[in-house]
């Protein structure tokens, strides 16, 4: 299902041959056959290989290390602890973070914050030499009692998870509770219904497929540091290291040729990044780092784990009136950023008038926090679990409740009371064609007929605005630099780092179509700071408004250049010429033409019969910064679970998406992105749960514990599509990426609150696994 | 066993149809010796537990996890890797399918997948969409939520069927 609203398509737009076309993927040759380039895959001569020595005791001070008998190990050419790099590092901080949040210190200092924490590093000929030196190192550790409950971890000042550096609380963060409607108080006072909901969202991470990993090369001599690593941002990772050894941005050059997965967690630099690179420096030598399953799950940047109390006033025709959330997030110990609710977007995609929050974020001994597809996300888990909250106990269909509470088109713009301005959205249309999908009346009937033999069936539904391609440090621009090669090829230099969002192949679509040459003829070149153009990073499901707005306009520059250059040469008017497919041609005459190829001759090889003054070569290099930010991109998903009263296990049997993210540049691409952050989402909810016990040991450190949702548990995800384009970019396009995961986690979670309604359960927490789900009976007296 | 007395064992092996040996510790993961000893990276490690199916490479027809197995426990054997499904480049109907339903995104369990779907297709050219699901549920991916992957295989063996 698809409709497309084009209102301002501009007459300049180019033909669109490959744009909004699933067109084969440029990435995927050398994937399929294996000869792709990850960072394991990297090799330098001389290379040594690191391993960590990791803290097993959640809060403790480091009382003895003896690394005698691991540095007297053969094949072992170094054992690092904090003395020896204590001072050799300049400053830590991430380009998009600011200074205020450093990098943690790369090793442990005198204590231990979290199982995980790095103590030491060993360097040996093999990863299977270092890992035996890690055992051979003594370490004694007086282990205190650790904060691993976060929601009462600020009024722990007995137990503080940063005593040592001073801090007197567990709060990083603690905003009391701001109005931003100056009748909120009025507003609950006088409405008819005054629903209060808490709203708990477990910890479930990234888990991308390739674990961190890096190859630091320092050249002492050169004082150059070449690095190849997994990460979401070459550029911010070499302005990093940059600063961290002192050294020009020009010495440090930094690769990423293909990424095995991020999803936010390789966004920044992390501590183990440094301290490989710190040991690179001290030896000389090249130095592999890779991280195995156990290190990702316990020591990766982890996700969610927020909780909140939401309240809605509501009158008695079903609108809200107001919304308010009493909001808490665990950061861990060592945040790689703030990655936590966004409260000014609490009311979504609503009309709802009023808004208030209070928000605090608070340190525990256990991994902390980084960003995770959608970091903001609990504002739609928080709104989406408690409407439907509000519709239970208030007797409501909860599609209704929504229907009349949606912005739709015709509403815009709109300025939220978290002063967000809407506009080029459709929430309320993509509710009704997420429902038209389903046949809603059919499903509520056959659930009513379910029900009465005994099987619990449930609808889940999550509406949500998703701010993509935004501002702040570093996020608002991206660079590209387009040649015609003169050969007649073309090559972009753009600044992404993909890491499994298909850029090779969606920014080929736009330069072909912009600079008119066939898409294979056109060659993306990314993740290598010595030859591409700045960019932040690849996250923030920003590549198709802000990259796609480079490459489009770069690739304008030059399609203009080469009219310039053929109309000289044809004797024509450029007004009356087209490139498309390689040729440049009288419009409506193609007989009367000559190839780009051609006219890049001109351009490198016989320049002096190029126009008079005209500079001689074929490319542009062009920065893009939206007209303005966010871009809006809006879903509705909608998720039908059956719950088998016996084993409490829950089979999602429908899956249903219906969303706007403008322009599609390429369809297979822009389901890909939903699919799989569906999964994630609904992963979250029934299968994964990253648990750590009351001393705070990980309990889930394999994928025996740590449940992926595999082929067998994910339903056929059925997608409906509206493109409203947008008017930030030339494109029209909208950001997509990280929209599957932010409407899974309520959706999902919905559907099985849906299916244990009518048995008196309210299930407002998640996970809502089997245990879960039989633990809720229990308490409901159904065990 | 202290580490550094270990001896060190010759292994002969066929990997994707060429004779290859190499000296290795006993403890040496058939993984590892893949893509240390003999260059073939295509074969990736995304758990080493045996769960994720990353690593999977075909043993004398069979589907088997690289991370499980020590190299020394394979002498004499038959191996194909990702690699060599693909000998000249061109892509097998596994491959292919993957390619034309998108149903690789980062491209890091992929070779797990194909080598998984090809072992799969070969036991079982006509497999039902289930039989699809079930064979596919010992390999995780994280990014494409499986929907193409699933449509992949299918389109592979449909295809395979209609060239039969
Ligand atoms: S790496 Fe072998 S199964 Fe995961
Ligand atoms: S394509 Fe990335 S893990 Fe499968």
């Amino acid at each position: 299902m698809s409709t497309l609203n084009s209102p301002n398509m501009s007459a300049a737009s180019p033909a669109a041959r490959y744009i909004g076309q699933s067109v084969t993927r440029k990435e995927d040759q050398r994937l399929l056959t294996g000869h792709g380039q990850y960072v394991d895959d990297v090799s330098q001569v001389g290379m040594l290989h690191a391993a960590f020595l990791r803290s097993d005791i959640a809060r403790g001070t480091i009382t003895r290390l003896d690394i005698a008998a691991a540095l007297a190990l053969p094949g072992v050419y170094a054992v690092y602890t904090w003395a020896d790099f204590d001072g050799v590092f300049g400053e830590a901080w991430h380009g998009m973070l600011g200074e205020m949040l450093q990098v943690p210190p790369p090793l442990a200092i005198t204590d231990v914050r979290h199982v995980g924490d790095p103590i030491a590093l060993v360097v040996a000929s093999s990863r299977y030499v270092a890992e035996d030196a890690c055992d051979l190192i003594e370490v004694d550790i007086d282990a205190a009692q650790a904060v691993v409950e976060f929601s009462t971890a600020h009024l722990d000042t007995d137990h503080l998870v940063h005593g040592a550096w001073g801090f007197p609380s567990n709060a990083m963060v603690e905003q009391p509770f701001t109005s931003m409607s100056p009748d909120l108080d009025q507003t609950f006072a006088d409405a008819l219904h005054v629903v209060e909901c808490s709203v708990r969202q477990n910890r479930y991470v990234c888990v991308p497929m390739e674990g961190r990993g890096v190859v630091a090369t320092y050249s002492q001599g050169r004082d150059e540091l070449d690095l190849v690593c997994s990460c979401q941002s070459v550029h911010e990772t070499r302005n990093f290291f940059s600063r961290y050894l002192q050294i020009p941005e020009a010495n440090v050059r930094v690769t990423a040729r293909d990424v095995g997965g991020g999803f936010g967690q390789k966004m920044f630099v992390f501590r183990e990044e440094c301290a490989v690179v710190l040991a690179s420096k001290l030896l000389g030598r090249p130095v592999k780092w890779i991280e195995d399953r156990r290190e990702n799950l316990i020591a990766a940047p982890h996700s969610r784990n927020e909780q909140g109390v939401v309240r809605l006033a509501i009158d008695d025709d079903q609108i809200i009136q107001a919304i308010t959330i009493d909001h808490i997030a665990d950061v861990g110990a060592y945040p790689a950023c703030p990655a936590v609710i966004n409260p000014q977007l609490l009311p979504g995609p609503y009309k709802i008038p009023r808004l208030g929050f209070a928000m605090a974020m608070v340190w525990t001994n256990t991994m902390g926090k980084g960003a995770y597809r959608g970091p903001w996300m609990f504002e739609t888990t928080a709104r989406e679990m408690a409407i439907d909250h509000a519709a239970r106990t208030l007797h409501l269909d909860p599609i209704e409740l929504r229907r009349r509470n949606l912005l739709s088109a015709a509403d815009l713009p709109f300025t939220s009371p978290g002063l967000q301005e809407f506009s080029e959205i459709t929430p309320l249309e993509t509710l009704e064609q997420a429902i038209a999908m389903l046949d809603y009346p059919a499903f509520r009937a056959e659930q009513a007929a379910a029900r009465a033999e005994g099987r619990w069936l449930g609808l889940g539904c999550c509406v949500y605005v998703e701010p993509t391609s935004m501002s702040g440090p570093t996020l608002a621009t991206e660079g590209a630099t387009i040649r015609v090669e003169s050969s007649g090829k073309v090559v972009a230099h753009l600044g992404t780092t993909s890491h499994g969002q298909s850029v090779e192949t969606t920014m080929a679509q736009i330069v072909a179509d912009t600079v008119g040459v066939a898409y294979d003829d056109v060659t993306i070149v990314q993740a290598d700071t010595q030859s591409t153009p700045y960019g932040p990073g690849t996250g923030g499901s920003r590549t198709a408004v802000v990259a796609g707005g480079a490459a489009r306009r770069a690739g304008e520059v030059v399609r203009d250049k080469i009219i310039q250059i053929a109309a000289h040469q044809m004797e024509a008017e450029a007004a009356d010429l087209e490139v498309v497919n390689g040729a440049v041609s009288v419009k409506g005459t193609p007989a009367r033409s000559m190839t780009v190829k051609e006219v890049a001759a001109l351009a490198y090889r016989f320049a002096e019969q190029l126009p008079a003054g005209m500079e001689a070569g074929l490319e542009a290099t062009v920065r893009f910064k939206p007209t303005r930010f966010p871009t809006w991109s809006n879903a509705t998903h909608l998720c039908v679970v059956e719950i088998d009263p016996d084993t409490c296990v829950p089979h999602v049997l429908r899956y249903i998406v219906s969303e706007d993210c403008g322009r599609m540049i390429n369809p297979a691409v822009v389901e890909g992105q939903i699919f799989g952050g569906v999964v994630q989402g609904l992963g979250g909810v029934l299968l994964e749960d990253f648990v750590y016990d009351a001393n705070g040991n990980p309990l889930t450190t394999t994928f025996m514990d740590y449940l992926l949702p595999t082929t067998t548990e994910v339903p056929v995800i059925e997608i409906g599509h509206i493109e409203t384009e947008s008017t930030t970019n030339p494109g029209g396009y909208k950001g997509m990426g990280e929209g599957g995961a932010i409407g899974a986690h309520a959706a999902v979670a919905n559907a099985v609150g849906d299916a244990l309604a009518h048995l008196g359960i309210h299930a407002t927490s998640t996970p809502l696994g089997p245990n879960d789900i039989h633990a809720l009976l229990v308490a409901a007296g159904h065990g | 066993m202290s580490t550094h007395d270990i001896s060190l064992r010759d292994v002969h092996v066929t990997v994707n149809g060429r004779e290859r040996a190499a000296t290795v510790e006993p403890r040496k993961t058939l993984a590892d010796f893949l893509r240390e000893d003999l260059g073939l990276t295509g074969t990736h490690l995304a758990c080493e537990h045996g769960v994720c199916g990353a690593c999977t490479v075909i043993i004398d027809d069979r589907a088997v996890r690289s991370c499980l197995q020590f190299a020394v426990q394979v002498d004499g054997s038959s191996i194909t890797t990702v690699e060599g499904l693909a000998p000249d480049g061109e892509l097998n109907p596994v491959q292919r399918a993957f390619m034309i339903e998108h149903g690789l995104q980062c491209g890091f369990c992929t070779p797990g997948f194909v080598v998984s779907a090809t072992a799969l297709l070969a036991a079982n050219p006509d497999p039902t969409d289930r039989e699809i699901r079930e064979g596919l549920s010992g390999n995780i991916c994280r990014c494409t939520g499986y929907q193409a992957i699933v449509r992949a295989v299918r389109r592979a063996a449909d295809e395979t069927a209609a060239a039969r």
